[in-house]
């Protein structure tokens, strides 16, 4: 049994081209399944519009999945009623991309950090205190800095505060979309550090959700490519580095600008029309499959 | 490229400053801190740096659309053997959109929702008197060709919110270079866009640079997209240029402490190891150091880094980097 074990996902939306059109189905996550075993980093990668973050928002029932089947260290997500979700929740949690929209600015970031604790009704007060003070520090914030509102911190620390709120149930599961995108260069790093570390330490299971593949390959030991909302490709993230098997996971990694400017690579043009969206996936190799 | 020739745009020791208000204390804060650069006919130069680096003020000072209540305070603009600042603004017209084209980062905000694409490429040219009525709508659909965009005589008669990101930036390029300016800069012009995308407009870009001599001031935080179009490169750091030289001059040998820790900082090397994380934050304009703005971050301060602000030193040829481990702590 997979530590988390994705089966057949499908979100659909409707939507109308104009008030007075006709109604149009988006399958925006097509028929979408992954497993990540435990202790693993995952990476979901993909331009926007492919489905990647309302597949993690799905799993997390932020958005309600239309079919498929999700169950995390056996126990089954989808379905549960709201009771029991609310229990389930305390093993997963999520980071978001932008710190600016996700923390609440009239709150001081202790607070925000507690929040959870309190809806899930744990500890004393003095007891949840401490384990706030506790989070500032595993996250590498200062606890003099409790009193704070969020648009008193940086860009990065206002990340700490989001991943620190995550961590506050301890989760043996946690989500993170783009979490680092919206930082500066610099920055990026002390972030992509701290969840090395916590991974680590904390045995975190991680769904990595992002479109940067230099950070993907660098953290994620498996990935799965995801286009026009379908996985076309999955595997081990040096099998399909070193080999990438779908044309368009081949256009992807050749459109990566790199900084090393003595490999001035040829881009590998990408037809859209070529692919057909509706081949399953196969193996090329162990632990290496594609759509092709 | 004529290393000889007069620069298109030669900008010395070029300084804006911002007025805050903060804690009842009014201050000025200098966004951009004496930076020189030049840039030659047919020549790319990236502009690079973090947030707060000064780089996208740096672009609205050259044109001198600095916004309120930012203010020029220093410094020459030279552009086609002309300063700047001592044209009236109804000179600056002619040159901005006509001489010297603009290409933002949020294709959505800078085209205007209520007129077709081809309508507003049209105005450009109507604009700055290059053509009128039909034969400016007819010329605006040879740009959209111009810029590879898909169908151009339909997508001319599209409004933005019917194109997708892409096209929206194609149909900003269109515009931009509709006048046949020397100049086009584009400040962020891919950073919104999708990698596959990004790396089509790059392309666009180069392709145009070569194909009608155009000149590149191409601003950019991703040091890869400067790999990949720039032939020089000019680092900013709060305010002032840190570094600069040719793109393999300094993304393969850096010189400064501030470039070589952006270049280790990056993802790529040994997957799963520590990334060489720059310590500390982007610093805060309005609360510098008296010395090397970068030095409370740097791993390899002097004595000298915390008293004076460095020079830049020459290291090679057309490679300078304003550091007190190159000299100048006497």
């Amino acid at each position: 049994m997979a530590f988390v074990e994705v089966r057949g996902l499908v979100k659909t939306f409707t939507r109308r081209q104009s008030p007075w059109g006709r109604t149009q189905v988006v399958r925006a996550v097509d028929r979408v399944s992954f497993t990540v075993a435990e202790g693993e980093t995952f990476g979901l990668v993909g331009e926007s519009g492919s489905g990647k973050t309302t597949t993690g928002r799905c799993m997390l029932r932020l958005i309600e999945p239309t079919s498929g089947s999700f169950a995390l260290r056996g126990e089954e997500v989808f379905g549960l009623p709201a009771r029991q979700l609310r229990a389930l929740r305390r093993d997963m949690q999520m980071v978001f991309q932008d710190p600016d929209s996700s923390l609440n600015p009239r709150m001081h970031a202790g607070a925000i950090v507690e929040e959870a604790l309190i809806v899930h009704g744990l500890g004393t007060r003095a007891e949840r205190r401490d384990r706030v003070r506790e989070l500032f520090g595993l996250v590498g914030l200062d606890a003099s800095q409790l009193d704070r509102h969020p648009h008193e911190f940086s860009g990065g620390q206002r990340q700490r505060i989001g991943l620190a709120r995550a961590l506050a149930l301890r989760p043996g599961f946690l989500i993170a979309d783009e979490p680092v995108s919206a930082l500066d260069v610099s920055i990026q790093a002390q972030i992509i550090n701290l969840f090395m570390e916590l991974q680590q330490q904390l045995a975190l299971t991680l769904l990595f959700v992002a479109h940067d593949l230099r950070l993907v390959r660098h953290i994620c030991t498996r990935v799965a490519v995801m286009y026009r909302g379908r996985i076309v490709e999955m595997g081990s993230t040096d099998a399909i580095f070193r080999e990438p098997a779908h044309p368009y996971t081949r256009a992807l990694l050749s459109a990566v600008p790199d900084p090393d400017p003595s490999t001035r690579r040829a881009r590998v043009a990408f037809d859209p029309a070529a692919v057909d969206l509706a081949a399953p996936l196969r193996d090329v190799e162990p632990d290496h499959a594609a759509a092709i | 490229m004529d290393e000889k020739a007069p620069a298109l745009l030669d900008v010395r020791d070029l300084t804006t400053e911002f007025v805050t208000t903060r804690g009842g204390a009014s201050r000025p804060v200098r966004a951009v801190d004496g930076v020189s650069l030049h840039i030659r006919r047919g020549e790319t130069l990236g502009l690079v740096g973090e947030s707060g680096s000064g780089k996208s003020v740096m672009a609205l000072s050259i044109i001198r659309l600095v916004p309120f209540p930012g203010r020029i305070t220093g410094g020459s603009v030279v552009f086609e053997g002309r300063d700047l600042a001592s044209l009236h603004e109804g000179e600056l017209r002619h040159i901005r959109g006509a001489r010297i084209g603009f290409v933002f980062q949020e294709p959505m905000t800078a085209l205007n929702p209520v007129f077709t694409v081809g309508d507003q490429i049209a105005e450009a040219l109507v604009v700055h008197r290059v053509a009128r009525g039909a034969a400016a709508r007819a010329r605006a659909i040879e740009l959209l060709d111009a810029v590879r965009m898909p169908d151009p005589s339909r997508r001319a008669r599209d409004y933005p919110h019917q194109l997708s990101g892409g096209m929206r930036q194609r149909a900003l390029v269109a515009a931009a270079i509709a006048c046949q300016p020397s100049l086009l800069i584009a400040d962020e012009p891919t950073t919104a866009l999708d990698v596959t995308i990004q790396a089509e407009i790059l392309d666009l870009l180069a392709a145009m640079r070569d194909r009608i001599g155009l000149s590149l001031l191409l601003i950019t935080h991703d040091l890869g997209v400067v790999a990949r179009l720039a032939d020089r490169v000019a680092v900013m750091y709060a305010g002032r240029v840190v570094e600069e030289g040719t793109v393999h001059d300094v993304l393969a040998s850096p010189q400064h402490p501030y470039t070589r820790g952006l270049l280790a900082s990056l993802p790529g090397a040994t997957p799963g190891s520590r990334l060489r994380a720059i310590p500390g934050t982007v610093p805060d304009l309005a609360a510098l150091p008296p010395g090397c703005a970068f030095a409370p971050r740097c791993g390899e301060r002097l004595g000298a880094c915390d008293a004076r602000r460095p020079e830049a030193i020459t290291v090679s040829p057309g490679h300078s980097a304003r550091c007190f481990l190159h000299g100048g702590t006497a």
